[in-house]
């Protein structure tokens, strides 16, 4: 990737936005705590963290969308409280209420997000000046003015080639993104946010954008920049903040710090106690994956599921894990390459083949994917078997009725009765309900996406002592998880993903964190020369070998 | 106890409380209402709309619609009608209606699953195709003069008219096979989220052309009741004969997004809304009435269903 050049730093001015002690709390959840951050002007400040460290509240709180909680004081219960520990946002040395993201636009503040919100089907000007159009004397919509104004605002950011007239829906998501950066800046914005701008650019895009944020800069726009490309930060960024947990590890000036130490300030997590991982014996294979190919995101992967293993498979967001799970599973059939169950190859074109062959898919999403909310438990229990239940004709329903209640008493979950619908249940008690669907097929293999997202603690131990006894019990456990304490608490082998692609495989035992995240950002630890490409990372395409560990 | 409270909270429950309280009502104003020439009269002339909305009940639990069935009916009734004239053995006519049903709804059922076409697209063009070929082809003139024998739904076995056998018999069968089998399962389970039954294995599709094809038996079957009833068959069918179908499913509970609802639902607000049909003439009120209280049931139905879902925190 190429450099754009660096314009002057203006670190000595004061800051434009500054947060102090902010907190920000859900239902369960502490998204934010005493998070404190600042941005001055003409300034690339970059946001760093793993997925759920709370970027994205901060970005929200930023643009208007949150509100921080009002009253800090329960989370300060620990710290000396002082004057300067009430949580404040100021803009210019003012405290401000950003209490809408209208407020946060009056404020200069603006905020392009990996989807872009535009509409298709208006032409580049009237997207650039919706909302705030020049007016004619007669008050109706001056369309010569707009036209220029637009022109000159693309010329401003050395924007060429870019019509005003055309279809927004007719453009390509680099230029897409151009036309929103516009936008913003003709509300003037002082404060601009890029959620991830690079995640859906190419090659030249990149290098477009990274002079247009240099421009922004020589503007004075501060700009808040949320990447997990590291080597974008050390290219672009003028300081960096990391997140972990919702709370700030640190602020560094970019010139100051290494990619080894942003790494070790993200993950610089402690395996809990929650993973009572039994240790198994890992026996034959039962799903051999070679060189299966999806486009876009499934790229040659080849990698084994054995009996009584934990495969965790590590990686951002996007890095294909899920789609991966979904060909394996038969809802995005395989294009190429091979699938090979017990010795046999297969081809899994449906769910309904994998679970014929004794594959068992828990999906990321319960609600959409998993259960029908409307049903009882015993009838999603029943959900995955129902052909074996059906004798003749009818379905057994006492044998129905003893597979809701088995699966309860199994899995513990906290019901009135199976008659109970799953609606109803929380959301620890629906994924076992998810679990018990599954495990009444007896499967031989196991996929779990994100098993504990958004459950509670308690039910999260729970799952995680569950899919250590399937796994004692021989079942092969596929396990797509985005928290690093889970990868590496639960897994016997972690393979991590990036861009479609398997780049690197680890024995559980002897893997850290910062090998695994790095190897998930595309960044070498030892090097700076990543940016280079994945060499910098050992890259593995077959786990099938008898050494399952490879340090890279 | 709980139980008790549970099943009276039913939509069946609520339908049936109130045909007994309107034929009380009514009754007890006019007694020739709850007569047992007139009770008869309003399940002859209702019936096949009951049994046509036990196929439009599973066709609305499976996700999908139907609004070219009053024309389907019309279609078929004709069939059955001019093959009854031309001397075709009467059982033959019977069952061509079935047949023919069951073929012509397979079609929409392809257009549906196959090809992913919203069914409210494809029986909007159902609908016209239907209707506009039916006058084309008969020039909207009646059959008459059909063979004896043939009006199926005038007989009385046991002094009780036929169609009420068939609608009580089918609606009991469909509730069963709706209730007891994979198959009626999985038409819950697609309505109810298509993607969670993709993922456990169901076949959305299979179980989608399915619905179609078995809701094709019972519209046959109504055709049939239809074109036997009377001693001509009009080849206009009733005006909105479909959204009376579609009203009757609704009315029975069935929510209108897929997922849940019964047949005997469906059944039992068919026989209400003629029941409240004929009570008009009996209290003097113009029968125009009827679809404006057609109207409100739905309305009703549909906020008790909101009501019911906001308070299980479904929907905001």
């Amino acid at each position: 990737m190429i450099a754009a050049t660096h314009a002057p730093l203006n670190t000595d001015n004061k800051p434009v936005l500054s947060l102090q002690n902010i907190s920000k709390s859900f239902p369960g959840v502490k998204a934010l705590q005493n998070v404190s951050f600042s941005i001055n002007t003409g300034e690339v400040h970059a946001l760093l963290g793993e997925n759920g460290a709370g970027k994205s509240t901060l970005i929200k709180i930023i643009s208007g969308v949150y509100q921080p909680d009002s009253n800090p004081d329960n989370s300060l219960s620990k710290h000396k409280r002082t004057a300067d520990d009430t949580s404040k946002i100021q803009l210019d040395g003012i405290t401000v209420n950003l209490d809408s993201p209208r407020t946060a636009q009056k404020h200069g503040i603006a905020t392009i997000y990996q989807e872009l919100l535009l509409y298709p089907e208006l032409s580049v000007a009237e997207n650039i000046f919706m909302g705030h159009a020049p007016r004619t004397r007669f008050g109706t919509l001056d369309w010569t003015k707009t036209r220029q104004l637009a022109r000159e605002q693309l010329a401003s950011l050395d924007i060429h080639d870019l019509h005003v007239d055309q279809q927004v829906g007719s453009l390509s998501v680099g230029n897409r993104q151009r036309v929103e950066i516009a936008k913003a800046l003709s509300q003037n914005a002082r404060i601009l946010i890029m959620d991830e701008p690079t995640a859906a650019l190419t090659g030249t895009d990149v290098e477009r954008l990274f002079r247009i944020v240099d421009l922004l800069r020589q503007r004075d726009v501060g700009v808040i920049y949320i990447s997990h490309r590291l080597e974008e930060i050390f290219t672009l960024a003028d300081r960096v903040t990391v997140l972990r947990d919702g709370a700030t590890v640190g602020t560094r000036d970019v010139s100051d710090t290494t990619e080894d130490l942003l790494i070790n300030m993200m993950v610089g997590r402690t395996i809990s106690e929650l993973y009572p991982k039994q240790p198994s014996v890992i026996g034959a294979p039962v799903l051999e994956l070679e060189n299966v190919t999806r486009a876009p995101l499934t790229k040659s992967i080849s990698l084994c599921l054995r009996r009584g293993e934990i495969l965790g498979l590590a990686g951002l967001v996007g890095s294909g894990r899920s789609e991966l799970a979904q060909t394996i599973f038969g809802i995005t059939p395989a294009q190429s390459g091979k699938i090979i169950h017990k010795d046999r190859p297969v081809s899994i074109k449906s769910p309904a083949k994998a679970v014929e062959l004794g594959i068992a898919y828990v999906p990321e999403d319960r609600s959409t994917q998993g259960l029908i909310r409307e049903m009882r438990i015993s009838e999603n229990t029943s959900m995955a078997v129902l052909k074996e239940l059906s004798n003749a004709t009818l379905i057994d329903t006492k044998a129905e009725q003893l597979l809701a209640d088995q699966s309860i008493k199994k899995f513990a979950i906290r019901a009135s009765s199976s008659e109970q619908l799953v609606e109803k249940l929380s959301g620890g008690n629906q994924q076992k309900v998810v679990l018990g669907k599954w495990m009444a097929s007896r499967p031989e293999v196991l996929i779990m996406d994100e098993p504990t997202r958004g459950i509670d603690v308690g039910a999260k131990a729970e799952i995680h002592r569950l899919m250590s006894e399937l796994a004692c019990q021989g079942m092969a456990v596929l396990m797509i998880s985005s928290e690093l304490p889970e990868i590496m608490g639960m897994s016997d082998t972690i393979a991590v993903m990036r861009e479609g692609e398997l780049v690197a495989t680890f024995d559980a035992a002897d893997a850290t964190q910062e090998q695994i995240a790095s190897a998930m950002m595309g960044s070498g630890t030892t090097t700076r020369t990543a940016a280079a490409g994945d060499e910098a990372v050992t890259a593995i395409h077959g786990t099938a070998s008898s050494q399952p560990g490879i340090d890279p | 106890m709980r139980r008790v409270l549970r099943l009276l909270a039913s939509q069946e429950a609520v339908l049936l409380l109130t045909l007994i309280t309107l034929f009380v009502v009514v009754g007890s104003i006019n007694p020739r209402y709850i007569a047992e020439r007139n009770l008869y009269s309003i399940f002859l002339g209702n019936a096949y709309i009951a049994v046509a909305a036990i196929g439009m009940t599973m066709v609305i639990i499976s996700g999908n619609i139907d609004i070219s069935v009053g024309s389907l009916i019309g279609v078929l009734a004709t069939i059955s009608g001019t093959m009854a004239v031309s001397g075709v053995p009467i059982i033959l006519c019977w069952l061509a209606p079935v047949v023919f049903g069951v073929l012509i709804s397979s079609i929409t059922g392809f257009l549906v699953a196959y090809l992913r076409i919203p069914s409210i697209v494809v029986t909007l063009g159902m609908l016209s195709i239907l209707k506009g070929g039916l006058i084309a082809v008969t020039g909207g003139a009646w059959i008459n003069d059909l063979p004896d024998g043939y009006a199926l739904a005038q007989l009385k076995p046991f002094g009780v008219p036929m169609p009420i056998y068939f609608m009580v018999v089918l609606t009991i069968v469909a509730a069963l096979w709706m209730r007891h089998t994979a198959t009626g399962r999985s038409i819950y389970a697609v309505g109810g989220n298509a993607e969670a039954a993709r993922l456990s294995g169901i076949s959305k599709r299979r179980t989608i052309m399915t619905v179609f094809a078995v809701h094709g038996a019972f519209v046959g079957i109504a055709a049939v009741l239809f074109a036997t009833q009377l001693s001509v068959i009009q080849s206009t069918v009733p005006p909105n004969l479909e959204l009376t179908i579609i009203t009757a499913s609704v009315v029975g509970g069935v929510s209108i997004l897929g997922g849940t609802g019964t047949v005997i639902g469906s059944t039992l607000a068919a026989v209400l809304l003629a029941a409240i049909g004929s009570s008009l003439i009996f209290i003097n009120v113009s029968p125009y009435w009827l679809r404006a209280v057609q109207g409100m049931m739905i309305l009703l139905t549909v906020l008790a269903d909101l009501y019911r879902r906001r308070r299980q925190g479904l929907v905001k």
